[in-house]
Parts: C-alpha cells; structure tokens; sequence
C-alpha cells in the first residue's frame, strides 16, 4: 500500500512538472513553431522543404507517402524488419511445435451448423463483409498516392479481414485460407521486395534506396515517375509483411502457440 | 473590494486565453501519459501494466501529431482545386493523368501553411504499426509466463520464483 502512495506522489509530481515545462511550448495551430515554419534565418524547415519539393520530385500527392517510402524509405524498410522480427519472436516465444495427438490443452468447440445456431448470422455477414473488407485494404493501398493510405493501413485491414475470419469461421478454416507456411512466407517476401528494389537500383548504379536510378528500367518519362512506381513496389512490400505478421499474432496468441481451435 | 474582484477576474481571463487556451492540447497529453505511468509503476497486474504501456504510447503519438497541426490549413495531400484557384502566373502543376512533363521550378509558389506538417504523420504511422507488433510479442511473453506460473500478478510470480513452485524447461 505504501508503494502506492509513493508511486501517486511520483506521477502527481512528473505530471505537475511536464505541465509547468509545457508553457513554453509553441502555440496549438501555430504556423510559426520551429516544427512548422523553421527557425529564423536558418531558411525552410525540413517539413516546408516535403511540402513543396515532393510533388515536382516524385509526382505523388501524397506527401506522408512520398516522406515515408522515398526520403525517409531507409527508416521505413528497417520499421518493416521490426515488424517481420516481431512476428518471428512471438513464433519462438509461444509456438509449440510438438503436439501429442488428441492433446490440445483447448477444447476444439463444435463448429457445424446444428451445434451453433449463432454461428448462422455471424458466418453469414462475415462471408459477406470479409471481401468487402479485403477490396478495401487493396484499395487503400493501391490509393495511398492520392489519400491517406499505404502499405502500413491497407496491411493491417488485410491482416483484420484473415483474424476476422478466423473469429467466424474458426482458425482452421482461416489456416487453411493462409497456412502457416504461406504466411511466414509472406512476411519474408515483403521484406525481400522492399530491400530488392532497394538493391536494384544500388545496382544500376545509385545508392541504396534511390529510385530515380530506375527510370531506364521503368520507362518512365522522368525520374519522378520512377520514384512514383518504385514507391508503390516498397508499399507493396509492407503490406506484406504487415498482413502476414498480423495474422501471425492472433493465431500465435489465440492458440497459445498450437495454431489450433482459437478463441 | 470591488476593484480587488475586477483584477483577479481580469488575472483569470488573462490567464487562461494566453495559458490555458494555447497549450490544453499539450495538458491533456500530459495527463494521459500519468495515467499510463501510473499503469505502469502502480499496478501489479502485468496485463495492466501493458495496458498502461498503451495508454503511454497512445499519449506520445497524440503530442507528435498535434505539433503538426497548423490552423486552417488542410491535410498533407497536394491540393489540386487550391493550387489551380490559387493565381494564374503560377504554372499549373501536371493532372495525375498526364504521365511526365518537366516539372522544374513550377511548384515554388507552393504555401507551406496550406497544409499540415507530414512528418510527424510519418513518424507516428510507422509508430503505431511497430507499437501493435511489439505489444503482440509483449503478450506472447505474458501468456507464456501465464504457461508456466499459472498466474500474472507480479508478487505471486515472485513468490513462486523463490520458493521454486513453478513448471521448469530443461
């Protein structure tokens, strides 16, 4: 009890100096914040310098993507391996690999039709959304030009649409949709495409990520296009990676490690 | 007296339209972040404790996102109706439809106050992805604790840790 007296005078006391410090913060909204407009006399800001360059340099409208998958692109394919590392810690952590069978510590619930009356409506709208939901994740990611969108969202509503099904219609069948092999595969392949067109143009002759050396390659009428279809490549890539490592933590979690009867 | 009144409620005024009014997005973060402090030093419970991590995290991404909130300005998407509207000396920036096109030195005129910072999107989009990723392996290991202890309170884990009570991997 007393640990929790002090642990309140700790946080009442970090929270009252965080607010004291937060005076000199720059204003809500304001234009003028060294995030915003730079500082005085050091010339355009870094995020003044996106908002006007990355439309003539890459033709993309998108400006979160264009900074996400070309100038800041290095960070992105390392936040993609941190994804990938993440799906393949929670395999060594949780899955078990040798099985007794008959001796699943979960009981496998009766899943048919007569043993669940439920499981008519909630199988049949999710039979009916889970393609409404995929074509939107397609489209989020194929969109993610023009909107806000990308690799990283379309990935994860991906990646909800396959935990969707497997809450409905039980993991099997979900597994059988995207077996374990195919989705650690998947997330293997995500990175490999996002570092590939990374190499490739290393390759042609530019550095590491630079995807105006891919122009020859493309046949785009400039660099900028290039860097325009190289970029949805790399979100291709995330969305691979996001939607396998996704679908890998609730089966992983759901099943405690087993991949079999779930929640 | 009366003039006593007047003051103090002038001072109050003044205080919350230059202290207050600027900076409630920055308190509220603040408190959300104690309240995922406290989560995580003050709760026992190491399910709490993650969810407490959340609160945290959700706090951090909620401050970088607002420090690039500009007023009156529009999301960080090329805004072609504006940049068309906008004058007739500037040279119009190629539709998405009209493949190529030199594109040097058009696209100067563009006002940076007219959209919202993207970097800060940039960074929390990736943030949140990366925080969902690592949250699931923060509970593969709290289930597999759970495996082998058979309970997730942090005294009992220690208790069992002492006296040697729970189930050992060769």
């Amino acid at each position: 009890m007393a640990m929790k007296w002090l642990a309140l005078v700790a946080v009442v006391f970090t929270g009252a100096l965080l607010i004291y410090g937060v005076s000199d913060f720059p204003d809500w909204g304001s234009a003028d914040s060294p995030a915003n407009g730079g500082i005085e006399g050091a010339g355009r800001s870094v995020s003044q310098t996106f908002i006007q360059e990355t439309k003539p340099l890459t033709h993309v409208p998108n400006m979160v993507t264009a900074v996400l998958a070309d100038y800041r692109g290095y960070d992105t394919m390392f936040e993609t391996v941190v994804v990938f590392a993440a799906g393949m810690a929670i395999f060594a952590v949780l899955r078990v690999l040798k099985t007794v069978d008959g001796q699943h510590s979960r009981v496998i619930r009766d899943r048919s039709v007569d043993g669940d009356h439920q499981r008519i409506i909630v199988g049949t709208t999710c039979k009916i959304l889970i393609p409404v939901i995929q074509m939107f994740a397609l489209y989020v990611v194929a969109h993610g030009h023009h909107s806000p969108g990308g690799g990283f969202q379309g990935g994860v509503i991906l990646g909800a649409s396959f935990i969707l099904l497997g809450l409905s219609d039980g993991m099997e069948t979900a597994m059988e949709r995207l077996s374990e092999g195919k989705f650690v595969a998947m997330a293997a392949i995500g990175v490999l495409i996002y570092a590939g067109i990374g190499l490739l143009s290393q390759f042609v002759g530019r550095d590491f990520l630079d995807y105006g050396a891919l122009q020859p390659l493309l046949g785009t009428p400039d660099e900028g296009w290039a860097r325009s279809h190289a970029m949805l490549g790399v979100e291709v890539g995330v969305t691979f990676t996001v939607t396998a490592i996704m679908f890998a933590i609730y089966v992983n979690l759901a099943s405690k490690g087993e991949l079999k009867g779930g929640l | 007296m009366v003039d006593f009144i007047e003051i103090f409620v002038e001072r109050v005024v003044h205080f919350i339209e230059n202290v207050v009014q600027p900076h409630f997005n920055y308190w509220s973060y603040v408190v959300l972040m104690m309240i995922g402090l406290w989560g995580l030093i003050a709760k026992r419970n190491l399910i709490k404790k993650l969810i407490g991590l959340s609160i945290f995290q959700t706090a951090i991404i909620l401050f970088y996102v607002s420090l690039g909130v500009k007023a009156d300005a529009t999301i960080p998407v090329f805004d072609y109706e504006a940049e068309k509207s906008k004058s007739a000396a500037v040279v119009l920036p190629a539709e998405p439809s009209e493949m190529g096109g030199k594109s040097d030195g058009k696209y100067k005129k563009i006002d940076p106050d007219h959209y919202a910072n993207p970097l800060p999107h940039v960074l929390m989009l990736t943030a949140i992805v990366v925080g969902v990723a690592t949250l699931g392996v923060a509970l593969a290991v709290a289930q597999s604790i759970f495996k082998d202890f058979g309970t997730l309170e942090e005294h009992e884990i220690l208790e069992k840790i002492k006296t040697g009570d729970y189930v050992k991997h060769d």
